[in-house]
């Protein structure tokens, strides 16, 4: 398979980054995509120029690490996979593919196609959590009968990897998806329900703090996540969020 | 946990933003059925249409506390929709070479801001047409009251093929945006449950049904003048 890659090259997170043409020979069908860009930068490093960056660590779809936006749609062309559960079968030869780091002003390209993506850390550091009372004898969490509905509930919102391609999806770039399944998983259960509404106003306090945008229910981020989070979280944080504030 | 600022979120924050351009798009839909039912009256009872139209014009309860609440629910949807658009922008300052909207959100969701503003411009005609007429009859003319005139200036009004033309592209794209608008502000009011799908329905039915009464009276009207 031959291929014919736009690449977005930026040296540091100061320079003008530019959109750079590379044309790949021996790409394999049954490769993974990381595995292609690896294959071009080991040319790269033999010619003694600079490899392209890009974040990867688990390489099975579970650290949300890979970003990247592949011929304009985040993780690539297929539907509920990362970057590196895209496989080369998803293309053709002769194939032009444009990638991009994820585009947002809160999340700014550290280098190449890796962007910095604390801006997430710090609003699960603003709630995205409960707090428990670790010494003594702290209470069995499954002593707390739990609705199976709404176990499910909040261990589908838990499943959020925070790799941000809602963010990158979103025509303005909001973290919506994102800051609403960490608020809901614990909104639904008891053990969350005791800082619900401070949660809820902290860590969207800090989204907008982080220069994100407004959510305007397109519903790309949906489409987009991999982990197939659904918009009802964004419905439940606006409740959490209205019921908080309403009642001071 | 750190206690948040109490009621800061209420005013300042990107959901309570969201908030207030949902209501105030409720309030419009609502305000829209009222003008399609007495614009059909237009239509129907030429008599009755005078009548309602003459009591909009002269009830105090609907001059002065309607229509500011009305004008005011107009301004503050749509600052608010540049206000959040602006910010939407700055959100991503650095543009994607290729960024396939298309592939995951429909047409009508990703350019609300545009359909939104051909229905401002057309506001803008609308207001010139229908409400400076009817300030300078009774504000600044100071002509009598006169029941009987509403029907005649309405047909008279879509004589020119251009105006009718204009009005009707207005109502395509009022429809585009009340398909995504009505129930987008539901989502954003917190309701996504078993009724959400009836809401989409519903939504879709209204955004077709009364712009299409809209446009509908205006060709009415354009094909059949009054001749005397």
């Amino acid at each position: 398979m031959k291929l014919y890659l736009k690449i977005w090259r930026q040296k540091d997170a100061n320079s003008k980054g530019a959109m750079v043409d590379y044309t790949l020979n021996g790409v394999e069908s049954d490769m993974s995509f990381l595995e292609m860009l690896d294959i071009l930068n080991e040319e790269l490093i033999s010619k003694g120029e600079e490899p392209v960056e890009f974040d990867h660590d688990c390489r099975e779809g579970i650290c949300g690490t890979c970003s990247l936006m592949i011929n304009g749609r985040p993780h690539g062309p297929d539907s509920l996979i990362t970057v590196c559960q895209l496989h080369m079968r998803s293309f053709n030869d002769g194939d032009e593919i444009v990638i991009e780091p994820w585009r947002a002003t809160a999340f700014p390209v550290i280098k190449d196609l890796i962007v910095d993506r604390s801006a997430f850390e710090r609003i699960q550091q603003a709630g995205g959590y409960i707090s428990v009372n670790t010494s003594g004898r702290p209470v069995d969490a499954n002593a707390i009968p739990i609705e199976k509905d709404m176990a499910d509930q909040s261990f589908n919102a838990a499943t959020c990897i925070g790799c941000g391609a809602c963010v990158a999806a979103c025509k303005n770039a909001s973290a919506m998806l994102f800051t609403s399944a960490k608020v809901s998983q614990f909104a639904l259960l008891p053990q969350g329900r005791v800082e619900a509404a401070e949660r809820v106003q902290n860590m969207v306090r800090q989204m907008d703090l982080e220069g994100f945008g407004n959510c305007t229910n397109t519903g790309a981020c949906e489409v987009e996540c991999p982990k197939g989070i659904s918009l009802e979280n964004i419905a439940r944080m606006n409740r959490e969020y209205l019921s908080a504030t309403t009642k001071g | 946990m750190v206690k948040p600022a109490r009621m800061s979120g209420l005013i300042k924050s990107s959901i309570a933003r969201k908030v207030v351009m949902a209501l105030s798009g409720l309030f419009l839909v609502i305000f829209l059925v009222l003008h399609v039912t007495i614009n059909l009256a237009s239509v129907i009872s030429p008599d009755f249409f005078n009548e309602a139209s003459h009591f909009m014009g002269y009830n105090p309860l609907v001059q002065y506390l309607m229509q500011p609440i009305l004008i005011i629910g107009v301004i503050v949807h749509f600052v608010m929709g540049f206000v959040l658009e602006i910010q939407n922008k700055k959100a991503r300052s650095v543009r994607y070479v290729k960024f396939k909207g298309s592939a995951n959100a429909p047409w009508v969701s990703r350019n609300m801001i545009y359909s939104g503003l051909v229905v401002l411009a057309f506001l803008g005609l609308h207001f010139y047409d229908f409400w400076v007429h009817e300030m300078t009859y009774k504000y600044i003319e100071i002509l009598p009251e006169d029941p009987t005139r509403y029907y005649a200036e309405t047909v008279e009004k879509f004589a020119p093929m251009w105006r009718t033309l204009i009005y009707v592209v207005a109502f395509v794209l009022l429809a585009l945006h009340l398909w995504h608008g009505f129930a987008s502000s539901f989502q954003t009011m917190g309701v996504n449950n078993k009724y959400s799908k009836g809401i989409k329905t519903f939504t879709q039915l209204f955004a077709v049904v009364v712009p299409l009464a809209f446009a509908f009276i205006a060709i009415y009207h354009h094909l059949n003048p009054i001749t005397h």
